[in-house]
């Protein structure tokens, strides 16, 4: 069948079982829009910003398990769009980019609206293609979707040249795909699995540390079944959230940076750490001197060999799916008769539950004034730990980690390696759409969710039912927090001031906003929100306490155990 | 420690960048890069010349392993190898200095391949080491012009870099 190319990308979408495409129409890619126009299969999204459109489409691939897809125009829309590549690049999510570039004539000559988008992408992205003839869309498009999701999963980006959607060619999906350059490992070397699994048989002090990989993998019921089996405690970092039950006695909590003081202790001073989907970075691990410092032996089970012994250096390396290893190190310890020593590991226990006891996530509540944990605990008790919980970047999100606890994976979608202000309410949209009926809250402040508070506009013609739980507490809180801790309280812009009414600013946009200021009213907003206006978007917001800060805490630079546990240690 | 990293790459456009890209990037040295197709037009090979500690030379390798399009990757230090590297020197060559170019030529076995009244140009392939001791040995206000390929690599007896 001869088919344009702006048709073939639409079709080649439609092969892929495309639900959504995130975007956003200009010059470059109105042929593509035309052929969208004339097909029902695959919904368009009208975001605000393409940056926006990046982020839905990736909180839409978090939430589920499939690739998320974006549309943009060449120039500003590409640049636009880098940063949601980038937030999806270090998260590790896959992503399809499709953007419009300059007639094939006109690129290279400075024409309007031409950036060099796979120039500019290149760092930021799995890979990318820039297609030159029309013949070459299909099998790139197949080729981009089988990039994003396979391997270490990540963004892959399509420019287009206008021509090239106007062009004719016979179209004919690929079924299938394979580059003689690009072959991931999937199952895990036997001999190693077998190593490893001796050496956590044979651990006094075992720990089980997993990260965004067993997400990825869909892999949490398999590390689930693993660390019951072998009754050890475990970790799930920022992004491992949700891989381990969070109300299970066996999870210790987060690790790292804003770690519990049990979970920092056990993967300090453990003798075998169990690795899984996790890259050791800085604010895991704080200073990788000081955690070289206490031996022990590490297992480390990546599907990227380039994040093994990349900080630390590791002793039983296990390339693979984190899921197809750990089935096989289940399977192995079913089949062996050895079992962990239960005088160690009570031994150990015991020393984690003193640990545990020291209760390091207990704030003073208030009654005068809201504090911030106490908004995310009461999240958690009206949701019932069930809502699908995005963040922004800063004291919020940690609060966020911390405070609503995490019994499933794919419920917990923040910008972990990227660190990018404004993904909240844009991850919300993309939740929202892939789980009409679930509860969706995304825990902001007053200056991320400023970033992208276009997205309301969106979110009204999507009838969205997001819930916003702004944590207002009129700083940049993190920025202040540090400030506070290593600039001698010298608040250099950290202030943020001439704030709207956001409670009237989301009733501008045709949704409900409440304004709550005492602790007294917190829940019972919460669940007028979630209840009473189930259907609408409502914008709550938090008027929190300007000075609470984030513990416990691990300065940057110094090691997991040197931890400031409250403002008394300051 | 110095290597030499033999890479087979998709013979595409940009994929010298993503390469270059790549060291920049993460900070890693970049001694010398060449490029060209090999025997099987698709693809080209690359030699790298890089420094840096074993560390960081195993996450060069894993690195160009994870880019789409290398195909290949291989630290060709790592056993019996050669390298080769060609130089066009152009150089004064007038009165008696004529004749003393001439004659540090023939030691180093090199060529010249380009004659005026005033100059040559000079022509010599071997080791990095075998052409900065050409270069030690002319007189510097002699050299007008000098150009360098890079190194180019391959490992010894069995050891093949093929698909």
């Amino acid at each position: 069948m001869v088919l344009t190319g702006a048709e073939i990308v639409i079709r080649c979408l439609q092969e892929e079982k495309v639900e959504y495409v995130f975007g956003y129409p200009g010059g470059a890619v109105l042929y593509l829009y035309d052929a969208l126009f004339q097909q029902e299969e695959v919904r368009h999204v009208l975001v605000r910003h393409e940056q926006a459109a990046v982020h839905a489409a990736d909180g839409f691939a978090r939430s589920t398990d499939k690739v998320g897809v974006a549309l943009v125009t060449s120039g500003p829309g590409a640049t636009n769009a880098v940063t949601g590549i980038a937030t999806a690049y270090c998260d590790s999510i896959p992503l399809v980019i499709i953007s419009g570039q300059v007639p094939t004539a006109a690129i290279g000559q400075d024409a309007f609206q031409e950036v060099d988008t796979v120039g500019i992408t290149r760092p930021c992205v799995k890979h990318n293609f820039l297609v030159r003839d029309v013949r070459d869309i299909a099998s790139t498009i197949k080729k981009a979707f089988y990039l994003a999701k396979t391997g270490r999963p990540g963004p892959v980006l399509v420019d287009i040249p206008k021509d090239i959607t106007i062009a004719k060619c016979d179209f004919e999906y690929p079924k299938e795909i394979s580059m003689r350059s690009y072959n991931p490992v999937v199952r895990g070397h036997q001999g190693q699995i077998k190593k490893a699994v001796q050496l956590l048989l044979e651990a006094k002090r075992p720990m089980i540390y997993t990260g965004g990989g067993v997400v990825l993998a869909d892999a949490a019921e398999q590390l689930t079944r693993l660390t019951r089996l072998l009754g050890y405690p475990v970790t799930n970092t920022l992004m491992g959230l949700g891989g381990y039950p969070a109300s299970d006695r066996q999870f210790l909590g987060m690790p790292g940076m804003h770690g519990t003081y049990e979970a920092n202790m056990s993967m300090h001073y453990c003798d075998v750490l169990l690795a899984v989907g996790a890259r050791f970075d800085d604010r895991v691990i704080g200073n990788p001197a000081h955690f070289a410092e206490e031996p022990r032996k590490i297992i480390h089970i990546d599907i990227d060999p380039s994040s093994i012994s990349k900080r630390v250096k590791v002793d039983v390396p296990i390339v693979g799916d984190v899921k197809e290893v750990l089935e096989e190190m289940i399977r192995q310890l079913e089949a062996g008769a050895a079992r962990p020593h239960a005088d160690h590991l009570g031994t150990w226990w015991k020393q984690i539950e003193e640990w545990r006891s020291r209760d390091c996530m207990a704030y003073r509540n208030s009654n005068e004034i809201i504090k911030p944990q106490f908004v995310v605990q009461k999240l958690w008790e009206v949701t019932g730990g069930n809502a699908i919980v995005t963040s922004d970047v800063g004291q919020h999100q940690m609060w966020a980690a911390q405070y609503y606890h995490f019994d499933q994976p794919r419920r917990w979608l923040n910008s972990g390696g990227l660190g990018t202000m404004g993904v909240g309410l844009p991850y919300a949209m993309g939740a929202q759409l892939a789980h009409p009926e679930a509860q969706v809250a995304c825990i902001t402040g007053e200056a991320s969710i400023q970033m992208n508070i276009q997205e309301l506009s969106t979110c009204k013609q999507f009838r969205l039912p997001i819930k916003i739980c702004n944590l207002n507490n009129r700083y940049l809180g993190m920025v202040r927090q540090w400030q506070q801790i290593f600039h001698g309280a010298r608040y250099s812009e950290s202030y943020m001031d001439s704030l709207p009414d956001f409670a009237r600013l989301a009733a501008s946009y045709g949704h409900v906003g409440i304004r709550v200021d005492r602790p007294s009213d917190v829940e019972d907003a919460i669940r007028e929100a979630f209840v009473k206006h189930k259907n609408d978007l409502v914008f709550l917001d938090f008027q929190v306490d300007q000075t609470e800060n984030v513990y416990p805490m691990v300065q940057g630079g110094k090691g997991l155990t040197e931890m400031i546990l409250s403002a008394e240690d300051l | 420690m110095r290597h030499v990293i033999s890479l087979l790459i998709e013979n595409e456009s940009g994929a010298l960048s993503r390469v270059s890209g790549l060291f920049s990037a993460r900070g890693y040295n970049i001694e010398s890069l060449t490029v060209a197709p090999t025997e099987d037009a698709s693809m080209s090979r690359m030699t790298i010349v890089t420094t840096g500690s074993d560390e960081i030379i195993e996450q060069i390798t894993k690195q160009l392993n994870k880019l789409v399009e290398v195909v290949k990757v291989v630290d060709i230090s790592e056993a019996a190898h050669i390298e080769r590297e060609l130089m066009l020197i152009k150089v004064r060559a007038t009165g008696k200095d004529r004749e003393e170019v001439k004659r540090t030529a023939d030691i180093f076995r090199a060529r010249i391949i380009d004659v005026t009244d005033a100059s040559y140009v000079v022509e010599l392939t071997g080791n990095q080491a075998k052409l900065d001791a050409f270069v030690g040995a002319i007189d510097p206000a002699l050299i007008l012009e000098t150009v360098r390929s890079g190194v180019c690599g391959i490992g010894r007896g069995d050891r093949v870099l093929k698909l």
